[in-house]
């Protein structure tokens, strides 16, 4: 109960930010030339001047910008997200059909950079400076630098064209038709390379600021305290230095949730992954505002909910810390 | 001379891949199996009837079907219509339609079919088809499968013939009578005549297709599915291919560097065979209400400096040829006999001319600068504004590249007119009243895109535009289309100096592949897969 009071407040207050956040993202698609009509004559290949006229018409963009804004906010006060001119479905279906797959690849990039961090920024902070230390910190340094397009590609390259061990792209085998169990592991399949190339640059993050984090609290006073005791050095990692190295890990899982979100485009256009990046990008360049806008809500949405959860990770880690203060 | 050279190597090689086609049409076919399409931009809507686009025509093309299609010489075929007459003055064509066709919904193909789509669709919607069909007064029905078409101006039958394989899809009428045509739901979920029935679309991932078991050619088709799959990347698309998810991929859609590779691995055929009716120029537009632009010795010294067999040869590759005019050589019908004026490379002759204009060189050589609007589609325009930028700086211009998106692209150049050069493509689709005099006609409303936003006028050029669109006699018509291509070679409002056929990359097991000159577009209904 208290939690959810917690929630509910959390979520007024960040109303106002929400607001804004719409309202300048309306405002600067409007900065660029072009609206959706000239976008679809694009894709048409043209069409005469009527056309295009009947076309504004259709798409409501015969109005001024300040009376296409108020209507987009009073519709969505009461949680309409409009019409998406692309797609010619409601905005919130369309955002629901491309979830799964971008949450999908979100957790589990996640997970696997986390727990890889973790254990790699461990075993580097036990052996620091010596060789195991270098060489993941080299390791790290190469996957940060590497640009995941390029990844992506050579990961293609020689896992599917020429070994031909997993599949070059897309969510699952359509030709096939799976169902249950088979279905799962398809998708699993499909996953992998992706899962991998998103991963391993937030794996180098993680990997260096658990072994600063581990660095740091091996020289505390408790520490020294716990070895006194006559623990075992496996026993003082595990029981005491790791849960107080992993705040400033959780903190950075709260901030990367959201950049995850919006910043997948490159894995999802290169993996042909039907995700919330690829839709938001497409979204610009057809000028499609209210399938951006309904992005921008559902991502900023879902970002306020994980730093809620992590606010209250914090204090489960370190007491000190409560949620509510 | 040297482009003659380069055609004739051009159709020197078109004609050494007929052998190895005509050895796969004997094989008997094989029923089954799944061809695996390359869809690269998704689009709003599937219907033809409303939207003439090949990222339309590539998917809906095999659901829904055209009166006439082409045949592999390039001739007008009947589709849904088996045979057409039309009245010596252009006032009327009569089309007699094929008998005991079905919609995928069971119900029977009629006239009235036809009459719904030619008025509610072509006339109202339908891009190219609302200027094609603007004086299309009425389609009587005087039975079923007799649709008449009459005209309020004369409608050259070679006009109507060569338009209708891309602006004749046929809608059934009893899905769109009612209700708002663009917001029907078969829009995207097509219910046509076509081989192949629509099964599933999943936005941003693919879009299946089914065997027609009902369809009018017996024994067709012989594939159980296709399926589109949606892949923006082209580099992935290229690995796609490569790895066997992907069996087709069409339009150029691929990087140049990945068409020239796959065209050398045996596993791939890499070939503008089958896109012939779609060819492509690249165009150098000038504003002319930069006064520096109006003088026409300016535009020819800009054309005089660029090297474009050089441009041809080091860029684009075997897939592109020097262009002579806003009429390709492709076009067997309207393709001007004689020579036109041509502005080939001549640096010395450039600079004279931007001397004599009163262009002197400045500080650093500069005589004046000029903004380049590049369109976003395609890496031959990128590059082709990148050559230009740096061609022209030999001559003494300065050229800002200014790089937009598609949208950014026609707002800027077509509607603002925010621009000194522009350059994009000019689509030839099969008649040249249908997409390409717009292009010089004067009077085309502010933000129409790809038509004469120059702020050129030339009432001559006008009234051959005029004389040519109406003209029923075949001879004089294509007199008056070399006449065209004198008068706007010689004024040069814009420069069409590359030609280009789109590549399509086939797997091997795909045979039948590429036997007309719009096969992307066309129904695959003879289409069959090699084990």
């Amino acid at each position: 109960m208290r939690i959810l009071r917690l929630a509910l407040r959390r979520l007024a207050a960040s109303l106002p930010t929400l607001l804004l956040i719409l309202a300048g993202m309306f405002l600067l698609l409007q900065l660029a030339p072009g609206d959706t009509v000239d976008a679809l004559m694009a894709q048409m290949g043209g069409g005469d001047a009527a056309l295009a006229e009947d076309l504004r018409r259709f798409y409501g963009l015969d109005v001024g910008i300040a009376a296409q804004l108020w209507n987009y906010l009073t519709r969505l006060a009461t949680l309409d997200l409009g019409f998406s001119a692309i797609y010619g479905k409601p905005v919130a279906t369309v955002i629901l059909e491309r979830l799964p797959p971008t949450i999908l690849l979100m957790v589990s990039a996640l997970s696997f950079a986390f727990f890889f961090g973790l254990l790699l920024g461990v075993l580097a902070a036990r052996r620091v400076n010596r060789w195991p230390d270098t060489l993941i910190s080299t390791l790290g340094l190469l996957f940060y630098a590497t640009p995941s397009f390029w990844f992506g590609l050579m990961a293609i390259v020689l896992f599917s064209v020429y070994l031909q061990w997993l599949p070059a792209g897309g969510f699952y085998d359509i030709t096939m038709g799976y169902t249950g169990l088979a279905a799962v592991l398809d998708i699993a399949r499909h996953l992998v390379l992706p899962t991998l190339t998103l991963g391993l640059i937030f794996l180098a993050i993680y990997l260096r600021i658990m072994r600063a984090s581990m660095l740091e609290v091996l020289s505390l006073d408790f520490v020294r305290t716990a070895r006194a005791k006559g623990l075992t050095e496996t026993r003082v990692v595990a029981r005491h230095v790791l849960r107080n190295a992993m705040l400033p890990m959780v903190t950075l899982i709260g901030l990367q949730a959201g950049t995850m979100l919006g910043g997948s485009v490159v894995v999802e256009s290169v993996f042909a992954l039907p995700g919330l990046g690829r839709l938001a990008y497409e979204s610009v360049v057809q000028r499609d505002l209210n399938t951006l806008l309904g992005i921008v809500f559902v991502s900023a949405l879902l970002v306020i909910a994980i730093n809620f959860v992590v606010d209250i990770l914090y204090a489960r880690l370190d007491p000190r810390i409560s949620a509510e203060s | 001379m040297t482009a003659l050279t380069r055609r004739e190597t051009f159709l020197l090689g078109a004609a050494a891949m007929i052998p190895a086609s005509a050895v796969e049409a004997q094989e008997t076919p094989r029923r089954g199996g799944v061809l695996t399409v390359h869809f690269a931009t998704e689009q709003r809507i599937l219907n033809p009837s409303l939207q003439a686009s090949t990222g339309v025509y590539i998917v809906g093309g095999k659901m829904q079907e055209a009166l006439l299609d082409l045949d592999a010489q390039g001739n007008p075929v009947g589709v849904l219509a088996e045979s057409w007459e039309s009245a010596p003055d252009g006032l009327t064509h009569v089309f007699r339609l094929r008998r005991g066709v079905t919609w995928h919904d069971g119900r029977p193909f009629t006239s009235a079919d036809v009459q719904f789509t030619a008025m509610e669709m072509w006339k109202k919607i339908l891009n190219y088809g609302t200027t094609l069909q603007q004086f299309l007064t009425e389609v009587q029905t005087p039975d079923p499968h007799t649709a008449i078409f009459k005209y309020e101006r004369p409608m050259p039958q070679g006009l109507l013939l060569r338009a209708l394989p891309d602006l004749g899809y046929i809608s059934p009428k009893h899905i769109f009578e009612t209700g708002d045509i663009r917001q029907n739901p078969a829009n995207t979920a097509p219910v046509g005549t076509g081989p192949f029935k629509f099964v599933q679309y999943e936005r941003g991932q693919f879009i299946i297709a089914e065997r027609n078991p009902n369809y009018w050619r017996n024994n067709q088709p012989y594939l159980d599915r296709v399926v589109w799959r949606v892949v923006g990347d082209r580099a992935a698309a290229a690995a796609q291919l490569e790895s066997g998810q992907i069996l087709f991929s069409p339009y150029s859609s691929l990087a140049i560097a990945d068409l020239q590779r796959l065209g050398r691995d045996p596993r791939f055929e890499a070939t503008t065979r089958g896109n012939e009716g779609n060819v492509r120029t690249n165009t150098l537009e000038f504003n002319f209400r930069n006064p520096i632009l109006a003088d026409i010795r300016v535009r020819r010294a800009i054309a005089h400096s660029l090297n474009v067999p050089f441009f041809i040869e080091n860029f684009l590759g075997p897939f592109a040829k020097p262009g002579t005019g806003p009429i390709p050589s492709i076009s067997t019908d309207y393709y001007p006999t004689e020579a036109m004026p041509q502005y080939g490379f001549d640096a010395a002759l450039a600079n004279r001319l931007l001397d004599e204009a009163g262009h002197r060189r400045g500080a650093g050589g500069v005589r004046f600068s000029l903004r380049l609007l590049p369109a976003p589609w395609g890496e031959d325009i990128a590059l082709w504004a990148t050559f230009i930028q740096q061609s022209l700086q030999q001559v003494g211009i300065r050229v800002e590249v200014v790089r937009n998106d598609a949208a950014g692209f026609l707002r800027s150049v077509y509607n603002e007119h925010a621009f000194d050069l522009a350059s994009g493509w000019h689509q030839y689709r099969s008649d040249p009243a249908v997409s390409t005099t717009v292009w010089y006609r004067s009077g085309s409303p502010r933000g129409a895109p790809w038509t004469n936003q120059w702020g050129w006028t030339d009432a001559r050029i006008d009234g051959i535009i005029d004389a040519a669109a109406t003209e029923v006699d075949p001879v004089k018509r294509k007199a008056l289309y070399a006449d065209f291509v004198r008068a706007v070679q010689t004024e040069l409002p814009l420069w069409m100096p590359i030609e280009q056929i789109f590549v399509s990359v086939f797997n091997r097991r795909i045979r039948n592949a590429g036997n007309n000159p719009r096969w992307a577009s066309s129904t695959w209904h003879d289409t069959w897969l090699a084990s």
